[in-house]
C-alpha cells in the first residue's frame, strides 16, 4: 500500500533480526490533529476516506443516531462518533470525535502480529498493514487499545487506517484532511501539531469557558500520530470509549517476547531429558535379560618386556 | 487390575473385535485394532497441529514450517481445523480408556518409587503395576486436561469478534502452555516407547507384547492376563536361557 523510495521502515512484525535500512535516513514524525470542538459531524472526511481508498459500496443500516454505523469496518475506516452528552445542570452537548486509526508510537497491533512483514511502522510514525504478508489470526485486533484492525471474512485478511501512507510518501495530507471544510482537521509534524493542540486547548480553557479542556496524546503507548483536542480531557470515554489509558496485553508484550522463547527452551529440556537418561541410565530391557559374554584382552605376549 | 484383562482377554466389546490381530506363541494382545487406530489418528494430528502451531508461536525460528502447509495464510488456516481432528480422536481414545486409566491406589504407591524407576535400580517393574503404570496415566489426564484447554481457549481465539479482545489476550497465553506441557511431555512419550523400553512400539504396531515384555514392565497385567505369578515366570525363563558355561577361550 505505500511507496518504499519515500517512506523508510522502522519497525516490521515478527521479524527475525534488525530492520534492513532503519535510521539509515531521517524522517520527520508525521500527526493529524483532530480538534473536536470545531468539528460540525458534516462526514466529508468519511466520503473522502472511502473515495481515495477506492472501497466498495457498503449497505448500513439506522440505529436512531446521526452516526453512519455503529462501528468502522473493514471497508470503512473513517466514522464520526456523535455520542448526547448531558452536562450536570441537565444541559445537552454534541461530542463528535472522528474515529480512525491512533497511529500509536508502540503500535499494540504490530506486537501482537505473529507474520513476518504484515504490519509495518514507518520512520514517520505511520503503522501500515501489508495484507500480502497477513495470516487473517486477528491477533491484531486483541493488541489494538482502540478496536480498529477489521477482518474481511472474504479475504482473510485485516484492514485499516494506512494515514493515507500512499498520499504521504508523495508529499501529500491525507484524503480527510483535504476534505474537511471547517479547518478542524490538521496534518503535520508531530512537534508542529503539539503545539497547534496546546495553543488550543488554552484557548478552550481561558477563553471559552472548558475548563478541562486538553489535549488526548496518551503516553501510556508512547504517543500516539493522532492526536484529539477535546473540551473534557479528563473523561475522554464520553467520546465514544476513547480509553483514558490504553494499554497493550501483557500477553503480547511480556508472554511473547520472553516468556515464549524461555517457555520452549523449557519443554526442549524434556528431550534433552530422555538423551541424557538414555546416555547414562540405559534402556529397560525385558527380563530376563539376555546373556553376557566377556571377552577379556589376550595376555601380552611373554618374553617381549624390555 | 483384572476388569481391565477381561476386557482385552474376552473383547466383550463389539468395538474391540473390529479388524485383526496376529498373537504369535509367547505373546499377549495388548491393543486391538480400534486403539491402534485411535492412537495413530491422535498422533497423527498432534504433529500436524504442532507444526502449524510451531509457525504461528514462534515464527522467527519456525518460519520454515509455514511452507510445508502452505505459507502463513494457509497454516493459520488449517491449525484449527487439525486441533479439532486432534482433540475429536483423542476423545474417543479417551472414552476407550477411561476404565483404564482410572487412579488406584496402588498408582499412589508406584509414585512413591518413581526414582527406583527412573534409575533402572529394579530390573523388572514393582509388581503391582498394572495395564497402564501411574506414569501413562498422569501422561493420559495432562492431555485430557490439555484437550479441554485447547478447545476452550482455540474456539475464543477462533472468534475474536464475540468473545473480545482481553479474553483472547488471555486464552492466547494459557494455549501456548498447554502445547509446551504436551510437547514436553511427548518427549518422554516416544522415548519410552522405543529406545527407552525395547518392545514396546509393537504394542502400538501390531498390537502384541512378548510375555518377557509383559512381566518386566507390566507384572499385574500379565498376572490378570495369563493366570501365572510374575516373578515365578521370570524365575522359569532364566533358567531356561541360562547359557552352558563357555570353554576357556585360547587365541
Amino acid at each position: 500500500m505505500s511507496d518504499r523510495g519515500t517512506l523508510r521502515i522502522q519497525q516490521i512484525s515478527a521479524h527475525p533480526g534488525p530492520v534492513a535500512g532503519e535510521g539509515v535516513q531521517r524522517q520527520d514524525k508525521v500527526c493529524k490533529l483532530i480538534d473536536t470542538t470545531t468539528c460540525i459531524g458534516c462526514k466529508a472526511c468519511e466520503v473522502a476516506c472511502v473515495e481515495w481508498n477506492d472501497m466498495p459500496f457498503q449497505t448500513t443500516y439506522f440505529d436512531n443516531t446521526y452516526q453512519t454505523m455503529p462501528d468502522t469496518d473493514w471497508n470503512y475506516w473513517n466514522l464520526i462518533k456523535f455520542n448526547e452528552d448531558q452536562h450536570d445542570n441537565g444541559s445537552f452537548a454534541w461530542l463528535m470525535r472522528k474515529h480512525q486509526c491512533m497511529h500509536c508510537e508502540d503500535p499494540g497491533c504490530l506486537r501482537a502480529c505473529p507474520a513476518d512483514g504484515a504490519i509495518v511502522q514507518y520512520s514517520n510514525g505511520i503503522v501500515d498493514f501489508q495484507q500480502e504478508h497477513c495470516i487473517g489470526c486477528q491477533f491484531c485486533v486483541s493488541g489494538c487499545p482502540f478496536n480498529i484492525p477489521k477482518f474481511n471474512p472474504n479475504t482473510k485478511k485485516v484492514y485499516k487506517c494506512t494515514l493515507c501512507s500512499d498520499r504521504v510518501g508523495a508529499g501529500l495530507e491525507p484524503a480527510c484532511i483535504k476534505a474537511c471544510p471547517t479547518g478542524c482537521l490538521h496534518f503535520g509534524t508531530k512537534d508542529d501539531m503539539k503545539f497547534l493542540a496546546e495553543n488550543r486547548a488554552s484557548q478552550l480553557r481561558e477563553v471559552s469557558g472548558f475548563q478541562n479542556a486538553g489535549v488526548y496524546d496518551p503516553d501510556t503507548i508512547g504517543g500516539t500520530h493522532v492526536i484529539y483536542v477535546l473540551h473534557d480531557a479528563t473523561k475522554p470515554e464520553r467520546y465514544g470509549n476513547l480509553p483514558a489509558k490504553p494499554r497493550i496485553p501483557l500477553s503480547f508484550t511480556v508472554w511473547k517476547d520472553i516468556f515464549k522463547p524461555i517457555g520452549l527452551f523449557g519443554a526442549m529440556l524434556g528431550f534433552v531429558g530422555v538423551v541424557m537418561h538414555y546416555v547414562f541410565e540405559g534402556p529397560r530391557r525385558e527380563q530376563p535379560a539376555p546373556p553376557v559374554v566377556r571377552i577379556d584382552p589376550p595376555p601380552p605376549p611373554a618374553g617381549k618386556e624390555n | 487390575m483384572a476388569t481391565s484383562a477381561d476386557r482385552f482377554v474376552h473383547r466383550s466389546n463389539p468395538i474391540d473385535r473390529m479388524g485383526r490381530t496376529v498373537v504369535y506363541t509367547g505373546e499377549l494382545l495388548r491393543h486391538p485394532v480400534y486403539t491402534r487406530f485411535l492412537h495413530w489418528m491422535v498422533g497423527i494430528f498432534f504433529f500436524l497441529a504442532l507444526l502449524s502451531g510451531f509457525g504461528i508461536y514462534l515464527p522467527w525460528i519456525f518460519r520454515f514450517f509455514t511452507p510445508l502447509f502452505g505459507g502463513g495464510a494457509t497454516t493459520r488456516f488449517l491449525h484449527p481445523w487439525f486441533g479439532l481432528a486432534f482433540v475429536f480422536f483423542f476423545a474417543l481414545q479417551a472414552i476407550n480408556w477411561l476404565q483404564v486409566m482410572r487412579w488406584t491406589p496402588d498408582d499412589s504407591r508406584w509414585m512413591k518409587h518413581i526414582k527406583q524407576y527412573v534409575t533402572r535400580s529394579d530390573s523388572v517393574e514393582s509388581p503391582e503395576t498394572g495395564f497402564f503404570n501411574a506414569g501413562q496415566k498422569m501422561q493420559f489426564w495432562e492431555i485430557v486436561g490439555g484437550c479441554v484447554a485447547y478447545v476452550i481457549t482455540g474456539v475464543i481465539m477462533w472468534l475474536p469478534e464475540i468473545f473480545g479482545r482481553i479474553l483472547v489476550a488471555i486464552s492466547y497465553v494459557v494455549h501456548d502452555i498447554s502445547a509446551l506441557v504436551m510437547l514436553f511431555g511427548i518427549f518422554f512419550h516416544v522415548y519410552l516407547s522405543t529406545f527407552g523400553e525395547p518392545g514396546t512400539i509393537q504394542a502400538m504396531t501390531r498390537g502384541t507384547v512378548s510375555e518377557g515384555w509383559a512381566w518386566t514392565h507390566h507384572p499385574s497385567w500379565y498376572k490378570a492376563v495369563t493366570g501365572r505369578d510374575p516373578a515365578e515366570a521370570l524365575e522359569e525363563a532364566k533358567r531356561r536361557n541360562t547359557p552352558p558355561p563357555l570353554p576357556p577361550r585360547t587365541l
